[in-house]
């Protein structure tokens, strides 16, 4: 496996294809049963679904901060999610802006323990382990080609915490301990 | 100082509770220390803003109570002398219990009884009110003989019930 290697249909891809002005949705919070529901998989060539990756896109765009947003964050028990952690500190491998439909782990190894937050629950963070290599196999909005795609650092915590999502999960069922919630520190 | 206070050396347990303000740990551990108080474990915490501490030590009851006298007032302290320590060996592997959801009486208690029933004991809980979402999470011990699936089952039926999730999964920890 050539890690660090761009799937250059991925790192190519831009919201443009969609050919579609996404709508900025509200973002669920915990507690909502729509962030405990097993996501279905879709078909990503459904207008329906073409529809919410731009949605999902256009979301993500107007919130601060926001490197990631899966289809449940907006109230669709769905397997899509949106994704962008271009220009974060601690990302190495990078494809930009993309949104994967039914995504799958091949591999997952290298887990390192970080603190994340959610959107969806916005005054908590945790300590996740997750694993810092990651291959994963998924379609873009709009085509019907699997693609497989292998990242690292970030990008990989990114798109873990999103799969959980797609599988009713929060990082708060990950945390590594006891003591390893904390509340959102804002300094005013 | 009364040496022969001194002497009797107890282990104490000693609580402190208050609205939180900068400088209470260093207070209330420099008396301590005054009248010859070894710490051992402590833990420390804010509670929806409120300064919570216990601290376990040895040191001479009388003189520990009345050194902390003048902090009561703001501060809520209690001193007790304990009985004989009581570790034991782990019953049974870690495993981490997460539970989160809409907030509504009897969460805690009903979790917490499922892993009781099977034997298993918690070692370490916490838990956070945040907004309208409640969130446990807790380090549990459960013994070899206990039927994990149907605890799993358990708790998930006890969670479906409450309305929120539970997740059980092991405790990992890498030793270096």
């Amino acid at each position: 496996m050539s890690l660090g290697h761009l799937n250059q249909t991925l790192a190519t891809w831009s919201p443009a294809q969609l050919d579609l002005v996404g709508d900025v949705l509200e973002v669920i919070r915990a507690p909502h049963p729509v962030l405990a529901t097993e996501g279905a998989t879709v078909d990503p060539l459904d207008p329906v679904m073409i529809a919410l990756a731009a949605d999902l896109v256009a979301t993500m765009r107007v919130s601060p901060g926001c490197v990631g947003l899966a289809a449940p964050q907006v109230g669709v028990a769905a397997q899509m999610f949106a994704l962008d952690v271009t220009g974060h500190p601690k990302t190495r491998t990078c494809h930009g802006v993309f949104v994967l439909c039914n995504a799958v782990v091949l591999e997952a190894s290298r887990q390192e323990k970080a603190r994340e937050g959610c959107m969806s629950v916005p005054d908590l963070t945790g300590d996740v382990k997750r694993a810092t290599r990651l291959t994963v196999t998924g379609t873009l909005p709009g085509t019907t080609d699997e693609i497989t795609l292998s990242t690292d650092a970030f990008e990989a915590r990114a798109i873990q915490h999103e799969l959980d999502h797609c599988a009713g999960k929060l990082f708060l069922d990950r945390v590594a301990g006891a003591h390893a919630i904390y509340p959102r520190q804002v300094y005013l | 100082m009364d040496a022969a206070r001194f002497a009797r050396m107890s282990q104490l347990a000693v609580t402190v509770i208050g609205p939180d303000r900068p400088g209470i740990i260093a207070d209330v551990t420099e008396v301590l220390a005054q009248v010859g108080v070894n710490l051992e474990d402590s833990t420390m915490t804010l509670l929806r803003g409120h300064f919570a501490m216990m601290i376990v030590c040895s040191g001479p009851f009388e003189p520990v109570k009345e050194a902390l006298e003048p902090l009561r007032g703001e501060l809520v302290i209690t001193v007790r002398q304990m009985g004989p320590e009581t570790t034991h060996a782990p019953i049974g592997a870690p495993y981490i219990l997460s539970v989160h959801g809409a907030d509504r009486p009897g969460i805690v208690s009903a979790v917490t009884r499922m892993i009781a029933s099977v034997g298993g004991t918690v070692t370490d809980l916490t838990t956070r009110l945040s907004g309208a979402l409640y969130v446990l999470t807790a380090e549990v011990e459960i013994p070899p003989k206990a039927e994990l699936e149907m605890l799993q089952r358990a708790l998930e039926i006890t969670a479906d019930e409450l309305g929120v999730g539970v997740t059980l999964r092991p405790a990992e920890s890498d030793d270096l």
